[in-house]
């Protein structure tokens, strides 16, 4: 069972933080949200459930104005381009344990948001204070920033600061600034299929309108990823040209080809083997090769076949 | 093809289609169940043959046992000098979208038959046992069916010598007036006594074998073999698959049709070891072809059951158990190289090789398979499934 708003709030005059609380209608937007409280003294916030393909995932609180990028994020966090995405619905409940709408850092107080990591806004730092929801959006309550760590502290979590804003170049002599947010001993959370996410509309406190689940059809088989395929159609489409490329094709062999001569090649073999060497390498060649050209040369084949199938059931006949 | 009531034997070993097990949870006795079924171990003058007559070394499943049993394989060889050509028959009953290497097994042997006789090939997809057996939808196994016929030609198959069809896509015509003959020829009785269907069994399930034995007669596919040419069929499976094909070997001389012939394997070991069984629910039994990199170091190194000692004194001393070490058996399975193999088997039992070496060897191999079919199936498009389960003339199929 959840924190209720009333137990988060008892826990925060523990640990005597002051927040003016403002009780408003249920709002599910931050414009929402900025309608009842917007006049107020405080900065509001946006608040974004995320998950990566592992199943990891992350709160990013930062403040309304703040532009987050989430395939920036993705590359500073080490998870790649397009590794992060807004969280199903039923992650809301079942690890933030709140309803939709609610996404906030406090939601960290629960046990099953134990592995979630958070990003806070470095912005939030320079307000004179914040809006959140207390775990409720029927309420919103503004911190400072040292009353936030004040009780991320004592829930075990490390405040963590981050200029969403920037864009640092990540490559292989630049490793991605945020990596150690990634959570480690992430709790695997049984995946129902996925449902298409999309950012939609005015930015929401909460993860977006799910889309219907795909509904498969034989025709098209659209694959649900429970096992995880990596490959997308895009992916498939791009290897079956270059698979019915003869240009690629040859440089594939050719590829394969001199990297083995020129690897046998080498002035201790020609020492060793002299005359020898050629019907060496020859022999390397035939045996380390045979197998895989061989695939690959059934790939294209394959390919081609698979092409003048597809115009051969499209053809139109001739017009008498 | 699953079973409520078969005899409980507990003194011997069970194998059937459903069930596998071994003796007081021992190992599987292989010569026990050849003499069992009545099949014929597949010897080295065998091998032998098959490696003269295709000009080419055999399949290292062939040289490492792995297939190790026949029915009539040697009448077909015997046919195949002669000029005579065969076909190849197997199948897949598409319950999950994962496959592992496991399942792979047989369609990488068929393969090489392919390859090595430059015959054709039909490949079973049996959407609608699976939707009877293990109770899914029409839609989600034909869905299943099309998601593992992928994998499959991801194992290399020729499409111009390749028909892949799914039972309820083709079952109907000439396919059809086969069944209704197969099963004229077998009583309820028969059926019973083979599969062990009870009373409270739905029709579905007893009127399911013919459709797995039809493939096995050539006048099922009308548009790849005419009358008059009464091809032999050959079908690669694994060893539990037997009893089924008696039922369909018993009745083909009945119709008039060539007994199908059958090359038979060994079972692919759990990672646990070989008392453990393989399940879709644990991803830790068997290495899937979805695994990464790291997946497969990582299930290699925690969970292949290991035959060396529990210490580095007591395995230098002792050696390793090679009889119950996964890696040892995998590698058996997959590392090309005879000698290379022989060397690890040798200093592994004596104790000089220790157990992570011999894991870490795996799981180069085990790596490069998994990349190499990922890259193939990564080719596959819903247009090359198409064409592969066309009902086509296969013009050059034997050429």
């Amino acid at each position: 069972m959840g924190h209720t708003k009333e137990q988060l709030l008892t826990r925060l005059q523990e640990l005597q933080i002051d927040f003016p609380r403002y009780e408003h209608p249920v709002v599910l937007t931050v414009e929402a949200q900025a309608k009842y409280v917007g006049h107020l003294k405080g900065a509001l916030s946006k608040n974004l459930f995320l998950k990566d393909k592992k199943q990891r995932f992350y709160i990013v609180s930062a403040l309304a104005e703040t532009k987050v990028d989430l395939k920036v994020l993705s590359q500073r966090l080490g998870l790649g381009k397009g590794g992060l995405r807004m969280a199903p619905e039923e992650a809301l409940a079942e690890i933030l344990q709140v309803p939709l709408g609610c996404v906030t850092p406090f939601a960290l107080v629960n046990e099953s948001a134990r592995h979630v990591s958070l990003l806070l806004d470095q912005g939030i730092k320079s307000q004179e204070c914040c809006f959140f929801h207390p775990l409720s959006n029927d309420m919103s309550i503004t911190v400072n920033a040292r009353d936030l760590d004040k009780f991320l502290t004592s829930i075990g979590k490390n405040p963590a600061y981050v200029d969403l804003e920037a864009n640092p170049p990540v490559g292989k002599d630049q490793p991605p600034d945020l990596a150690t947010l990634v959570p480690s001993d992430a709790k695997i959370v049984a995946e129902p299929p996925e449902k298409q996410v999309s950012s939609q509309g005015p930015e929401r406190n909460h993860l977006s309108v799910n889309n219907h689940p795909k509904v498969i059809t034989v025709a098209k088989a659209v694959k649900p990823s429970n096992a995880s395929t990596k490959e997308k159609s895009p992916d498939a489409v791009n290897l079956s040209i270059s698979y019915a490329d003869p240009d690629k094709f040859v440089q594939e062999i050719l590829e394969k080809t001199t990297s083995i001569v020129l690897s046998e090649i080498k002035e201790e073999n020609i020492e060793r083997n002299g005359e020898q060497l050629a019907t060496i390498v020859s022999n390397n060649i035939s045996k380390q090769l045979g197998l895989e050209l061989k695939n690959i040369a059934t790939i294209f084949k394959n390919t081609a076949y698979t092409e003048g199938f597809k115009a051969g059931i499209h053809h139109q006949p001739k017009r008498m | 093809m699953e079973n409520q009531n078969h005899e409980e034997q507990e003194e011997e070993q069970i194998v059937t289609p459903w069930e596998v097990t071994a003796e007081k949870g021992g190992k599987i006795d292989y010569d026990k169940l050849i003499d069992k079924f009545g099949c014929q171990r597949l010897d080295q003058s065998l091998i032998d043959r098959v490696a003269r007559l295709t000009r080419r070394p055999p399949h290292v499943f062939l040289r490492r046992g792995v297939f190790f049993a026949h029915r009539d394989f040697t009448d077909v060889l015997d046919a195949y000098e002669r000029g005579e050509r065969f076909y190849l028959y197997t199948g897949r009953g598409p319950s999950s979208e994962a496959l592992h290497l496991g399942h792979l097994v047989p369609f990488m042997f068929t393969k090489y038959l392919q390859d090595a006789f430059k015959v054709p090939l039909v490949i079973q997809l049996t959407d609608d046992e699976k939707c009877m057996w293990k109770n899914l939808s029409v839609e989600e196994s034909q869905r299943l069916a099309r998601e593992n016929a992928k994998d499959i030609i991801a194992c290399g198959f020729d499409v111009s010598r390749t028909f892949i069809f799914s039972d309820f896509d083709y079952v109907g015509g000439s396919f059809y007036k086969n069944m209704v003959k197969i099963a004229k020829c077998v009583t309820y009785n028969k059926v019973v006594g083979i599969f062990g269907f009870s009373g409270e069994d739905h029709i579905g399930k007893v009127s399911f074998p013919p459709v797995q034995a039809a493939p096995s007669f050539p006048s099922s596919f009308p548009h790849l073999f005419s009358d008059k040419d009464n091809h032999r069929c050959l079908i690669p499976c694994a060893i539990d698959q037997d009893p089924y094909f008696r039922m369909t070997r018993d009745v083909a001389p009945r119709l008039g049709y060539h007994k199908p012939a059958l090359i038979e394997s060994s079972f692919f070991p759990a990672l646990q070891g070989e008392t453990g069984k393989m399940s879709a629910s644990d991803p830790n039994s068997a290495i899937y072809v979805t695994d990464s990199a790291k997946d497969i170091k990582n299930k290699i190194n925690r969970y292949a059951f290991s035959g060396g000692q529990d210490s580095i004194e007591n395995h230098r001393k002792y050696g390793a158990n090679l009889e119950v070490d996964i890696p040892i058996k995998y590698l058996g399975f997959f590392l090309e190289d005879d000698a290379e193999l022989e060397y690890i088997r040798t200093e592994y039992g004596a104790g000089r090789m220790l157990t992570g070496e011999v894991k870490k060897r795996l799981i180069e191999v085990l790596t490069e398979l998994v990349e190499r079919h990922r890259r193939a199936r990564a080719a596959v498009t819903d247009e090359m499934v198409d064409a592969f389960m066309a009902v086509r003339p296969l013009p050059n199929m034997f050429s």
